[in-house]
């Protein structure tokens, strides 16, 4: 009974379901670092049963000995010590104290950010308060400063480090469950009575382990670095040894022995170094990696290159699209077209209705017009013609100067096409100066008038307002007064009132149809809604699957459809005839 | 905006004093040892109690430490126990050395965080790799082994610029620029490093927003609409994080003071720490606190500037 | 015959974020009932509440007053044990089919959970999952698959699937079809209409589309800023309303044939203008009073 597809993207199913190790497996970096690290570790734990020298025994016949001597196959430090044995030892030291961090702090953050995360605002609040206190704490001073207390002990003194790295790991999980919490899967759980510690280990952290792990490796590295630090600077016991305390020997000695300085050095960058690398393998792995969408180039294959094709001459005609072509890149290096050779044309002051469902490739058309396609975009081939030149050429400089005064745009989403930050009337004023140059109080008063040509009752509040203090259908008016600011040819709306209620959306289109004519606009409207194009369009073109199937006066594709799909298409609205005409089961059965 | 001011002014202070209290708590259980080792293993107990008495160590932790804050709020840190100098000037003192490395390197992080991230993020391609691979490098190099390699190229081979030492800016500002360009430079690469991958990641986020397209629709040149919108959204978020990069610096500072020899307050605060010089310790912990506490406030003010929905809900 | 649902002067409010803030009332005392099989279409737009009565009726919004009875038994205040029971016979079908499926879980697992948390078996939940899979029309392979491998349609039968698990008797539905394609609804309320007739499921169901509660419900309740302002059978309501935001809300929605469209919007015109006459006179005479 479905006609539905599976989705037809390969690649998403098949990352789906691979395990994360596999993931990683593939990855040379993580194979690579990963391969150090655990030989680090090995060696650190396992190499002392196999070099069994006493890495805090000094012998002066060894003071600064060279490297090659079968007691000391590295050398010797200045108090004749062992380094090979002093590396193992340190190795040692610097993953305790990095899992020792590392592990505090989740505890600390983990419980604090669920807790935080889960439980009601008030109690979210005070946690939030308090680990923004832990924050405030100046970590590595007060380390220092808590000598008299952890006695100089590194394992207590990661202890501490921990804590003050908890709030890391805190802010991480507490953002993720309040943004879980929120999904709806979470409440499909509650509805069907699991308990909330189930809920928050099997729904919430199935969600957040990803992030975490990833920031554990990068603390693991911060930890291990920070206690090579208090070392190098003496905080802690000597008996106990460290790449700090090796590394700051050796700089006393660097002269003399440069070796004494570089072999602690380069272990500890190494770990340092593979810990943060195999964290954003890890990263990738988990996330994807995020791509740059960049702003400016286009790319244009030279398919579309077709200097010789006549312009368009159709009498009235003002927008002649001619074998659109659009695609996407995949991962597997081609493109996949999106739009494949749409044709249409669009005459002075005519409404035309582009309707297709989701992935029609209505929206993409509708932006090709106005060059705004996402970076990644390819304009496969095809051209737009517009006021005599073809807009798939144009320069972006020559776009600029089209956009906004000879097209508008009136977007979907009235509050998200807002600039947040900047008052209602200076983000019009600024437009209106970007397109005719006139002065700051010019462009006031043209604002003012056209909030009040909108339908905006209060245009002077409405003026000074911050998007989120005004209303879903106000910023729809907002958007429209924006469009229109220039007095363009042509206005491309993408779904103009789906955002809407019925009632915002009946007095939109009502707006609409009176600046069309007051204005004798062009208007592109892409809908998926049939009411709306019934209502506003004079011509309709439907869309499936990148290509138009259909284009008519709208009263005749409404009446006698010619393509199969517009019949289904029509065939699955319910219009006023379709009442439940049915009894309930119960009620019809006690009838009987 | 006054109250918004006010509200997070307050909310400093309480944090400024909560710190400093659970400071003071943690090194509480201390004293008795600390007044010991002052006097020498020849001391009695009577001798221990009598100088505990007097320096106020045998009242409530709750009471010594009001005693404390009532003597910050008139501008007294007290004196140390081992030298007897006055805490307040001598903490300013070294204070100014260390923030004469931290502050102008926080300065540049962020100035060139954003230009690097907005450029990486806006231009793409080559730019953005590159300046990736400079944050990595800068992330995978720990600032420590940074310093003393660079002390080794620029001090000890070429002999551009000397090993150790240090000038202040007010008295010899030539001296200053040739001690301090070194320290500055490898405190500001860690720096650099995280916060120029957060303002691309912010501004990358940002670019992709609907507004954006939108502003471009209506005919406003590219670069207009990310210089002053898209910049403007994006940057909230990185400077929240002053305060923290500012604390990163200074523990950094700790340890590149002991490389570069620097009569800064991490040789300070490790030698009052080593002997529990208590008002030392606690004058210390106030002043940064404070510090940290100011440079928060500032990036709120910037924040609530950049964000008018912060300021105004 | 007794109803299985009866929901009497319902008040719902949300406690402030602030400390020190008084709560926030977003319904005002509605009050409803829904027999065994029935569809009680809940319709009103964004902000109005209808939402938010579905959540209280679910216990995921806090009631403040009035009583929800379910089979008899108030259910306004039950706790977590209480709900685990309740959950047998009430379950939900959400709006965003792509937020309503926990991304990290695999199809069966989904349909699972909540069989296994009401006491079955391993082995009898995999049994019931591949009978649930052919109910909404699903490959059986589907349950070794992650939500994000399906469409918003057969995501949305995933959760339909879900909430049959149990053979519940009332069906919370917020918005099933609001996020899908034309086509894809229409397919998605025929299956609901199916098993409605198939097992005797009750529905409350939430939407802001006139024409698809009058599709599907047997009655309707009109919602209007946390109050409910009309009830009826569909077609009285949603053909032939009385109340003055019901008339407002019908003449809004457009028409899909460009004529009747016309005429529909001329008749929206005229009941604006006299709507607008008639509470200038109300104004008017408030004044003199």
């Amino acid at each position: 009974m479905s006609v539905e597809q599976l989705t037809a993207d390969p690649d998403l199913e098949a990352s789906a379901r691979t395990p994360l190790w596999k993931r990683l497996a593939g990855d040379p970096q993580a194979v690579i670092t990963g391969a150090i690290l655990t030989v680090i570790v090995l060696v650190g734990f396992l190499g002392p049963f196999f070099w069994t020298h006493d890495p805090n025994a000094a012998d002066l016949n060894y003071a600064n000995a060279l490297p090659g001597d079968p007691n000391r196959p590295l050398g010797g430090d200045q108090n004749g010590r062992d380094i090979l044995a002093r590396l193992l030892a340190s190795t040692q030291t610097s993953i305790i104290a990095g899992l020792i961090g590392v592990i505090v702090a989740l505890l600390v953050g983990v419980t604090a950010g669920l807790v935080g995360g889960y439980l009601g605002s008030k109690t979210s609040a005070v946690t939030e308060w308090l680990f923004n206190l832990v924050m405030t704490f100046p970590g590595i001073l007060l380390l220092i400063l808590l000598m008299p207390v952890t006695g100089g002990d590194y394992r207590v003194t990661m202890v501490i480090y921990g804590v003050l790295l908890s709030p890391a790991i805190f802010r991480i999980v507490r953002g993720l469950v309040i943004a879980t919490k929120g999904e709806l899967f979470v409440d499909a759980a509650r509805v069907s009575g699991l308990t909330d510690t189930r809920i928050l280990a099997r729904h919430i952290l199935a969600v957040i382990r990803g992030p975490i792990i990833v920031a554990s490796a990068f603390l693991v590295g911060t930890a291990i670095g920070v206690q090579a630090g208090l070392a190098f600077l003496g905080v802690g016991s000597s008996a106990v040894p460290s790449f700090g305390s090796m590394v700051s020997e050796g700089f006393t000695n660097l002269y003399l022995r440069p070796m004494q300085f570089l072999w602690p050095s380069i272990t500890l960058g190494l770990i340092t170094a593979c810990l943060i690398l195999f964290g954003n393998a890890l990263r990738d792995a988990l996330e994807g990696g995020q791509k740059n969408v960049g702003g400016r180039k286009s790319r244009r294959p030279a398919s579309s290159a077709r200097p010789l094709e006549p312009i368009p001459s159709e009498e009235n005609a003002l927008l002649v699209v001619r074998d659109l072509q659009i695609g996407y890149p995949a991962s597997d290096g081609t493109v996949r077209p999106v739009v494949k050779g749409v044709n249409f044309t669009l005459n002075k002051g005519e409404i035309l209705g582009l309707v297709g469902e989701s992935g029609s490739g209505k929206s993409q058309t509708a932006f090709s017009i106005l060059k705004l396609l996402p970076a990644e975009a390819v304009i496969l081939g095809g051209s737009v013609w517009f006021d005599g030149i073809n807009l798939l050429e144009a320069s972006e400089r020559d776009m600029q100067k089209i956009r906004g005064r000879r097209i508008g745009y009136i977007p979907q989403e009235p509050m998200s096409n807002l600039d947040p930050s900047y008052r209602v009337g200076a983000q019009l004023v600024k437009s209106v100066r970007a397109t005719t140059g006139v002065d700051r109080k010019e462009a006031k008063a043209r604002v003012m008038e056209l909030l009040e040509r909108v339908g905006i009752a209060n245009p002077e509040r409405v003026y000074r307002s911050y998007p989120f203090q005004i209303s879903g259908g106000m910023a729809q008016r907002v958007l429209i007064a924006g469009a229109v600011a220039s007095r363009p040819a042509l206005l491309i709306a993408d779904e103009p009132t789906t955002a809407l209620d019925v009632t915002v959306q009946a007095e939109i289109l009502d707006l609409l149809r009176d600046l069309q004519k007051d204005l004798d606009l062009a208007i592109i409207l892409v809908t998926h809604n049939f009411g709306v194009v019934a209502d506003i369009c004079e011509r309709i073109a439907v869309m499936k699957d990148g290509r138009i199937v259909e284009t008519g006066e709208a009263v005749d594709v409404f009446d006698n459809p010619a393509s199969a799909y517009t019949k289904s298409l029509l065939a699955a609205i319910l219009d006023e005839s379709t009442v439940r005409a049915d009894r309930p089961a119960a009620l019809a059965q006690k009838q009987e | 905006m006054i109250t918004y001011v006010l509200r997070r002014l307050g909310a400093g202070i309480i944090l400024a004093v909560l710190v400093t209290f659970i400071t003071y708590l943690l090194l509480a259980p201390s004293f008795e040892k600390i007044v010991r080792s002052i006097l020498g293993t020849a001391a009695t107990d009577a001798n221990v109690a009598g100088r505990m008495q007097k320096l106020g160590y045998d009242r409530p932790v709750g009471v010594q430490y009001l005693d404390w804050l009532g003597g910050v709020f008139k501008g007294d840190f007290g004196r140390s126990l081992f030298t007897s100098e006055l805490v307040g000037p001598a903490v300013t003192q070294r204070l100014g050395v260390t923030l004469s490395i931290v502050l102008p390197a926080l300065a540049i992080t962020v100035l060139l965080s954003i230009a690097l991230g907005v450029i990486a993020a806006v231009r793409g391609g080559t730019i953005d790799k590159i300046s990736q691979g400079v944050s990595l490098i800068g992330m995978l190099v720990p600032s420590l082994l940074l310093a003393i390699v660079l002390v080794l190229i620029f001090a000890v081979t070429l002999r551009w610029l000397p090993a150790t030492g240090y000038a202040a800016p007010s008295s010899n500002f030539d001296g200053y620029l040739r001690t301090a360009a070194i320290p500055i430079f490898v405190l500001l690469i860690g720096g650099v490093a995280n916060m120029a991958a957060q303002v691309r990641g912010a501004m990358i986020g940002e670019l992709r927003k609907d507004y954006v397209r939108t502003l471009r629709a209506r005919g406003m040149k590219n670069t207009t609409v990310v210089m002053q919108h898209a910049l403007r959204n994006a940057v909230g978020p990185a400077v929240t994080v002053l305060g923290l990069e500012f604390l990163a610096m200074l523990g950094g500072a700790l340890f590149i003071e002991k490389v570069f020899a620097l009569p800064g307050f991490g040789t300070y605060a490790f030698s009052a720490a080593l002997r529990g010089d208590v008002p030392v310790v606690m004058g210390i912990t106030g002043f940064t606190v404070l510090l940290t506490v100011t440079i928060n406030l500032l990036a709120d003010l910037v924040n609530g500037w950049l964000n008018p929905k912060a300021r105004l809900q | 015959m007794n109803p299985l649902l009866q929901v009497n002067n319902l008040h719902v409010a949300y406690p402030s974020k602030k400390f020190f803030k008084p709560a926030l009332e977003i319904i005002h005392g509605v009050s409803l009932d829904l027999a065994p099989g029935e569809t009680l279409g809940i319709v009103g737009e964004s902000g109005s509440g209808k939402t938010t009565i579905g959540r209280a009726v679910l216990g995921l919004a806090p009631v403040t007053k009035g009583s929800i009875e379910f089979e008899g038994k108030d259910i306004s205040h039950a706790g977590k044990a209480e709900r685990r029971k309740i959950a047998r016979d009430l379950q939900v079908v959400f709006q965003d089919p792509y937020s309503s499926l926990n991304p990290a879980m695999a199809v069966g697992d989904i349909l699972s959970e909540p069989l296994v948390t009401l006491g079955a078996t391993r082995a009898d939940a995999r049994r019931r999952v591949r009978t649930l899979l052919d109910q909404v029309g699903l490959p059986h392979d589907a349950a070794d698959r992650l939500p994000r491998e399906f469409s918003g349609g057969q995501r949305q039968r995933v959760a339909i699937a879900r909430a049959l698990g149990p053979k519940p008797r009332l069906i919370v539905c917020d918005e099933p079809v609001s996020a899908l394609d034309l086509s894809t609804q229409a397919l998605v309320l025929e299956l609901l209409l199916d098993i409605q007739r198939e097992t005797g499921v009750a529905y409350l169901f939430i939407s802001h589309d006139l024409a698809v509660v009058r599709h599907i419900s047997h009655r309707v309740a009109v919602v209007y800023r946390g109050e409910i302002v009309e009830t009826g059978p569909a077609e009285d309501v949603t053909l032939k309303p009385e109340h003055p935001y019901t008339q407002r809300l019908l003449l809004a929605a457009p028409i899909p044939h460009p004529v009747q469209q016309e005429r529909r919007r001329a008749e929206r015109l005229r009941l604006r203008e006299q709507q607008r006459e008639q509470h200038e006179q109300t104004a008017v005479g408030l004044s003199r009073a």
